[in-house]
Order: structure tokens, then C-alpha cells, then sequence
């Protein structure tokens, strides 16, 4: 049941996108088309999995049992990037298909703080490995389902007619604000 | 271009939130009153201005290769300084900021200006430059989160001057988009309007 609401709470209540305010640069960056979403979606949900194992597993035995606490910042955002790197290259040379969908989005992932985020707010929030690992999941899916949502009311823009200072960005945002108040209506299911 | 021009850039015409769209994350996540805006906004100006410093010295001795982890250290050791001097004398501040203070390291305007103004430039220069691109998103923070707390608890800076409740939605999630939107199409169109009055008297 715990395990349950985790879930839910990430995925839908407390949507790291649209609740949370992470990871807005991709979501506003590559939400033109829907395939470039899932692109992303698939990425992000394979890298923030990895990377959370490896930031839980040196946060408890290393930086507590050195006492270095104060150079989580710092720890965690080179063993990101350094991940990225290596995922990247073994997934150059195990799975080149994959490596072709995920390939573009890799190196922008690094400077993705929703990655950064869930690794923080999971010692924030005292999970054991279990609990970290689907919360890392769920916010994955979350982030992927708000990009994917998005997009697909994005690529109906170009039909429709928008007042001239309003195209871009400023209609791509408050259409990111009517999505976040159907999210809104989530609130409490938990 | 001269200092003043290099300094005055930050605020209007490249602001980093309305117009270069950078570092947008802590831009609607701290900004439900004037005051989170503004505290946010010169956090991460402070690591913008000893970041773009440091990197300019140091610009020589990186190997270009792998100048982008050690970018990230640089700013990485001063987002650190900042979270611990915030925890440690102002609690309160850095409770409701909270995650958003370690999150500078990946705010994209610290690396940007990083690898796009500081590695190429002198030390005054590149100061300036942080500065300007600093005060410039604590400007952007701040105006965002004053409209936010005017409109949805009718006070500014903490100071209530409306009885009762304002229009909640805008202190909540989908305000800070819509609030957003609005402000950048309003930048939109004063720097359209400058450039077209450029135009005409040259």
C-alpha cells in the first residue's frame, strides 16, 4: 500500500513537471512532436533510475560514513554526469538502435534537474533502496506523461490562430498552466 | 561594447528568464512572493558573479577537453557555499527554497555564461557579465513573484494591503505558467517595439 501511493503521488498528485517545477527546460525544449517526447520520456526514465541506484548507494556508504555530507552537491552532479557519459558509450556499442532513438537527448539529460532533483529529494525523504528506486520510476513516468500530453496539445497549435506577442513560448506556458490545473484536480486521491 | 552596455544587456534585452528562457525551474518553483523571488534571484546571482570570476582566471589552465566537468566543479563548490551560509543564517529562507538552491548547479544560465562569456573574456568583463545576467533573473524572479503574491494574497513583499483572500490559483502551480506567459509576451513586445524604433532613426 505504501508502495502503492508512492506512486500515485509522483506519477499524478505530485507531478514533477507540473507541481514540482522540474525539468521544465526539456518539457518546454522538445515537446514540438510527440515522438521527440517519448524519445525524451524513454531517456530520462532509464537514465534518472540509474543514476538514483548510484546516488542512494554513495550518499550511504560513502559521504555518511566519511562524514562528508556537504559535498553531496557536488558528489552527486559528477557521478550524473559521469554516468551519463558511460551510458552513452556502452549503449554506442551494445545496443546501436537504442543508442539511435535515446542517442540526441543523452548528453542534455546532465543539466536535466528533474535527474539531480529525484536524487536529492530521495535522502530528503529517508526512502530505503526499494522505495528510491520506484520513486525514481513513478517521477520518470510522470515527467514522460506530462511531456507527452503536452506535445500532442502543442502539435495542435499550428492550426489555430494566436495573437502575435503570445506565439512560442508564452502560449506554450499558459497551456503548461491549464494542464497544471487538470492536474490540480488530482489533489488529495492520496 | 563597453562595461555599461555589457551590464545594462542582463535586465531587457537578454534577460535570461523572458528572453533567453534560461533557468526556468527555480524561476516558477520559488516565485510565490516577492520576497522567495528575490532571495532566489541573488543566490544564484552571488554564484553567476564568483563562477563567471573564477572560470575567467582560470580559463588558461583548463585543457579544453574536459572543461565542462570542471566547469561544473567550480560552480558546484559555490552553490555549496551558498546552501550551507542560508542554512546556517537564514533557516527560514532556505526551508522554502529548499531544493531549489543545490538545483543552481544545473541552472542552465550559470554554465552558459560559463562556457559562452566567461572562458573567452578577461576577469572585469566576465564579472560584469555575471552581474548583469544575475541581477537580471533576480529582477525577472522578483516581478514574477510580486505579481504572484499581489494577485493571489493581495500584499507585496509581505506588507497585506487587501482584506481577505486574493485569486489563489496564481500563488499555486498553474499560476506561475500563466503569470509567466503573460510577462514574456509583454517583454516580447517592448523589445520589439525598441527594435523598431531603432530602426527608424538609424
Amino acid at each position: 500500500m505504501e508502495y502503492f501511493s508512492i506512486i500515485i503521488s509522483a506519477i499524478f498528485v505530485n507531478n514533477i513537471v507540473l507541481t514540482q517545477f522540474l525539468g521544465i527546460c526539456p518539457f518546454l525544449g522538445v515537446s514540438n512532436k510527440v515522438e521527440t517526447a517519448l524519445g525524451m520520456g524513454g531517456a530520462v526514465l532509464f537514465v534518472m533510475t540509474l543514476s538514483t541506484i548510484v546516488t542512494y548507494l554513495v550518499q550511504n556508504y560513502i559521504l555518511v560514513p566519511l562524514n562528508i555530507g556537504y559535498l553531496q552537491t557536488i558528489t552527486y552532479i559528477l557521478v550524473i554526469a559521469a554516468l551519463v557519459q558511460m551510458v552513452e558509450i556502452i549503449l554506442k556499442k551494445v545496443s546501436p538502435a537504442l543508442y539511435q532513438a535515446l542517442g540526441v537527448f543523452l548528453p542534455l539529460i546532465t543539466t536535466n534537474c528533474t535527474i539531480l532533483g529525484v536524487a536529492i529529494l530521495v535522502i530528503q525523504k529517508e526512502y530505503n533502496l526499494i522505495e528510491s528506486v520506484l520513486f525514481a520510476i513513478s517521477n520518470a513516468c510522470g515527467f514522460a506523461l506530462a511531456l507527452i500530453i503536452f506535445s500532442g496539445l502543442r502539435e495542435n497549435l499550428d492550426l489555430v490562430e494566436i495573437p502575435e506577442a503570445l506565439k512560442g513560448v508564452p502560449i506554450a506556458l499558459i497551456i503548461a498552466g491549464l494542464l497544471s490545473l487538470a492536474f490540480m484536480g488530482f489533489a488529495g486521491i492520496v | 561594447m563597453n562595461q555599461w552596455d555589457n551590464f545594462k544587456k542582463g535586465f531587457l534585452k537578454e534577460n535570461p528568464v523572458f528572453v533567453l528562457l534560461l533557468g526556468l525551474c527555480p524561476t516558477l518553483g520559488v516565485t510565490t512572493s516577492a520576497l522567495n523571488g528575490l532571495a532566489m534571484g541573488l543566490a544564484t546571482a552571488f554564484v553567476l558573479v564568483m563562477s563567471n570570476s573564477v572560470i575567467s582566471l582560470i580559463k588558461n589552465l583548463i585543457p579544453s577537453k574536459v572543461r565542462i566537468p570542471s566547469f561544473i566543479v567550480v560552480i558546484a563548490s559555490f552553490v555549496t557555499i551558498v546552501d550551507l551560509v542560508m542554512a546556517g543564517y537564514a533557516p527560514a529562507l532556505h526551508a522554502k527554497l529548499g531544493l531549489f538552491i543545490p538545483l543552481i548547479v544545473v541552472n542552465c544560465i550559470v554554465l552558459g555564461r560559463a562556457e559562452g562569456f566567461a572562458s573567452k573574456n578577461n576577469l572585469l568583463s566576465s564579472l560584469i557579465d555575471g552581474a548583469s545576467m544575475g541581477l537580471g533573473f533576480a529582477f525577472a524572479l522578483t516581478i514574477l513573484g510580486g505579481i504572484r503574491e499581489l494577485l493571489g494574497g493581495g500584499a507585496f513583499f509581505g506588507h497585506k494591503f487587501i482584506t481577505g483572500d486574493g485569486i489563489l490559483i496564481f500563488v499555486l502551480a498553474p499560476g506561475a505558467f500563466i503569470v509567466l506567459g503573460y510577462l514574456i509576451a509583454i517583454v516580447n513586445i517592448i523589445n520589439k517595439s525598441k527594435a523598431k524604433a531603432h530602426c527608424s532613426t538609424d
